[in-house]
């Protein structure tokens, strides 16, 4: 993988804000001019301040995870990327130019052809049958039938729905139809995919599955998606970069790793504090990095991506071994299972080291 | 000499009152004619029957003072004289009708009897696919044909075919545009609000006025506008009702304004839009049997004559022949409705 810096930038969110309420410029005005608070802007303005000064650059081929609890803002966030909702202030830059300033005619095109959308409800078209709702985005673009009939059947296959085509939705599990509308996002073969928690209404195990299923998909076509979840776990599965809300506010973005073991704020701290950490850090983030492996005792070879789980099991628990690390091809480094041991214990809080509570 | 004359001398209105006594007084009521006959006495003052102060008591204080008939009457002229002007424009307008309902009877009268009935039997079985249904609606068409009430058994069903189809090709559009405007659907409930509680008669009244009684668009007016509302109503609630995240699902993939409607709102307000149509044909049936006081064929006629001239039976099995064509529509619609609905959950 080309090193984040060196992607192109797909979609890029710059100073966005979201206030609702009845006269939100004047709401805005208050809390850029005057500095207020989202519970201050409440209490005297009677509006909700939804975003505040997002800025977030989703780079193409990535998959951007944006987390936060209820009421953090995320839904709305990604609703402004395909502008289902239209911001108070900023702009979004979607390949170079700016999705605000789009006629309702462009924006309809780029909804058609560029931006695909999973949503949490599934969502899906009751009367239609499971290949015709895959095949939404096509019919709506003006194919035949005898067009996208095959396409969306193929990308049915492809998420595991062989020959349920022509049942209705309301056939299937809540799996199965999500199933759908990740064909539907696909079938539309849009670059960008925005998931709007798109798992959260799904059960564990199958949750597990789907988050297997977009991994092993994004392997092979490399989509830009734009994730929304409020589960850390999930969020640290999935991300190549993360970006964590709340109260409207981005409070770190950063690539998982360096999240989990640099957290930039109490709030963070605390949730990472459930996480089972060797499942989530790799290798490569705590290894020593060094060529110099004389004179010790190499128990193995492990990859730098492998996860610290992996290499526990591996090592039988065992905390005075020591492995190689490489990349692939060449050694990059040297890996302490006493070292791996210190990395599980959770950091606190990088600026004040003080826990929240 | 009335009891509130007082008040009209406190206020020094003397003059003008009498002024009202040289001009003559307006209508006369049928209470006052029959008072003058039985030549009764103003009775003694008593608080117990003090009177309320209404226009025809005050009109006895004072003869200027209008008379509650003087406003009744009022609205009869003015009535009368917009009459020329409001026929000028909906005489051409409502003259269709006229011509789908001659169409439809003359289609339904002369088509003979094997020919239609087995018709009749091919519909209900394409709309609800239940055999059950079919045996039973041809087991009453069957009889109603052997008493001899076929003619005005498919008279009926003529008229109901017309002003229900009418109901829905207008009452569709117009809910749709409530769905879309809370402005619009704050200015029509009350409408339809009215047009459901009004009694059904008091629409013939200014039908009557207005085009002539043997025309039959002025039974399909007053069928319609009876008929008409569940039918707006239920498309409105049915659009509204639409899950909101389905139609973001079809804002997100970039569908226009009218692939929307087309393709999402109006399939999945189906159900409620039928639910509409049910009542609507229900309340169509209801109304045919009143419009027959203004020369609407069918059953109704013969209930009419049931209660002219006292013809109890007549009266009594046409009434049964109506109940038998509402459970016929209503068991058929319904049906079709429950079909929607399996395909839909």
């Amino acid at each position: 993988m080309a090193p984040r810096t060196e992607r192109e930038t797909k979609i890029a969110i710059h100073n966005l804000y979201k206030v609702f309420g009845p006269d939100p410029d004047a709401a805005l005005n208050a809390v850029q001019e005057g500095g207020l608070s989202k519970p201050e802007l409440l209490e005297h303005h009677n509006h909700v301040l939804g975003l505040e000064d997002i800025n977030v650059d989703v780079k193409a081929g990535e998959i951007t995870v944006i987390m936060g609890l209820s009421g953090s803002g995320k839904s709305t966030l990604i609703r402004h990327v395909n502008r289902l909702i239209d911001p108070t202030a900023g702009e979004i830059i979607f390949e170079g130019r700016n999705i605000l300033e789009c006629s309702d005619e462009e924006l309809r095109k780029i909804r058609r052809e560029q931006m695909s959308m999973v949503f949490q409800k599934f969502a899906l078209l009751p009367h239609k049958t499971v290949a015709e709702n895959a095949a939404l985005a096509l019919e709506v673009r003006g194919f035949a039938r005898s067009e996208y009939i095959p396409e969306a059947e193929k990308w049915l296959d492809r998420v595991g729905l062989h020959g349920y085509g022509d049942s209705y939705p309301h056939q299937l599990s809540g799996g199965m139809q999500q199933r759908v509308g990740i064909a539907r996002a696909l079938t539309s073969n849009a670059d960008v995919m925005l998931m709007d928690e798109a798992y959260s209404a799904l059960d564990p195990l199958i949750r597990t599955d789907m988050q297997d299923l977009l991994l092993e998909l994004q392997q092979e076509l490399q989509k830009t998606i734009l994730f929304i979840t409020h589960d850390l776990d999930e969020a640290l599965k999935l991300a190549d970069h993360l970006v964590i809300l709340k109260d409207g506010r981005v409070i770190q973005q950063d690539e998982p790793q360096t999240i989990l073991l640099e957290p930039s704020d109490p709030y963070i701290v605390d949730f990472v504090s459930d996480i089972n950490r060797a499942r989530v850090l790799r290798v490569r983030t705590v290894m020593e990095k060094t060529t110099a492996t004389d004179g010790m005792s190499i128990a193995g070879e492990i990859d730098q991506e492998e996860n610290l789980e992996t290499v526990i099991a591996m090592a039988e628990g065992d905390t005075r071994k020591t492995y190689l690390v490489t990349d692939g091809k060449q050694k990059v480094g040297v890996l302490r299972m006493d070292m791996l041991v210190k990395s599980l214990v959770p950091t606190e809080a990088a600026d004040d080291g003080a826990r929240a509570r | 000499m009335g009891t509130y004359d007082q008040i009209f001398s406190t206020f020094g209105l003397e003059s003008w009152c009498e002024s009202g006594e040289q001009s003559g007084g307006g209508p006369v009521s049928m209470a006052d004619l029959l008072a003058q006959n039985a030549g009764t006495d103003i009775p003694a003052p008593s608080i117990w029957k003090l009177p309320f102060p209404s226009m025809d008591e005050l009109h006895e204080s004072c003869a200027a003072f209008p008379q509650s008939r003087a406003l009744t009457k009022s609205i009869e002229d003015g009535f009368l004289s917009i009459k020329d002007g409001l026929s000028f424009v909906l005489d051409p307008l409502t003259q269709p009708l006229s011509w789908f309902l001659e169409g439809s009877l003359w289609l339904f009268e002369t088509t003979p009897w094997w020919i239609m009935i087995p018709a009749l039997l091919v519909l209900v079985m394409l709309v609800s696919r239940s055999g059950k249904l079919v045996a039973f609606v041809g087991a009453s068409l069957l009889l109603l044909a052997f008493i001899d009430y076929y003619t005005f058994s498919v008279q009926t069903l003529a008229v109901i075919f017309v002003c229900a189809f009418l109901c829905v090709m207008i009452g569709v559009p117009i809910g749709i545009a409530m769905s879309r405007s809370d402005r619009l659907q704050r200015i029509v409930i009350p409408i339809l609000d009215m047009l459901q509680t009004l009694p059904p008669f008091v629409y013939l009244i200014p039908l009557i006025f207005l085009f002539s009684v043997t025309e039959p668009k002025l039974y399909g007016i007053a069928i319609i506008l009876y008929a008409i509302v569940p039918v707006i109503r239920l498309t409105d609630l049915g659009i509204r009702l639409v899950d909101k995240d389905v139609i973001e699902a079809a804002n997100a993939y970039g569908m226009t304004d009218r692939q929307k409607l087309f393709k999402v709102e109006i399939p999945l307000a189906l159900p409620n839009i039928m639910a509409g149509v049910n009542q609507t044909i229900m309340m169509s049936l209801a109304m045919v049997v009143i419009a027959s006081l203004v020369s609407a064929p069918g059953l109704g006629v013969l209930v009419l004559r049931g209660i002219r001239n006292l013809e109890l039976g007549v009266g009594l099995v046409s009434g049964l022949g109506i109940v038998l064509l509402a459970v016929i529509l209503d068991r058929t619609t319904k049906l079709a409705l429950a079909r929607i609905n399996t395909s839909q959950d």
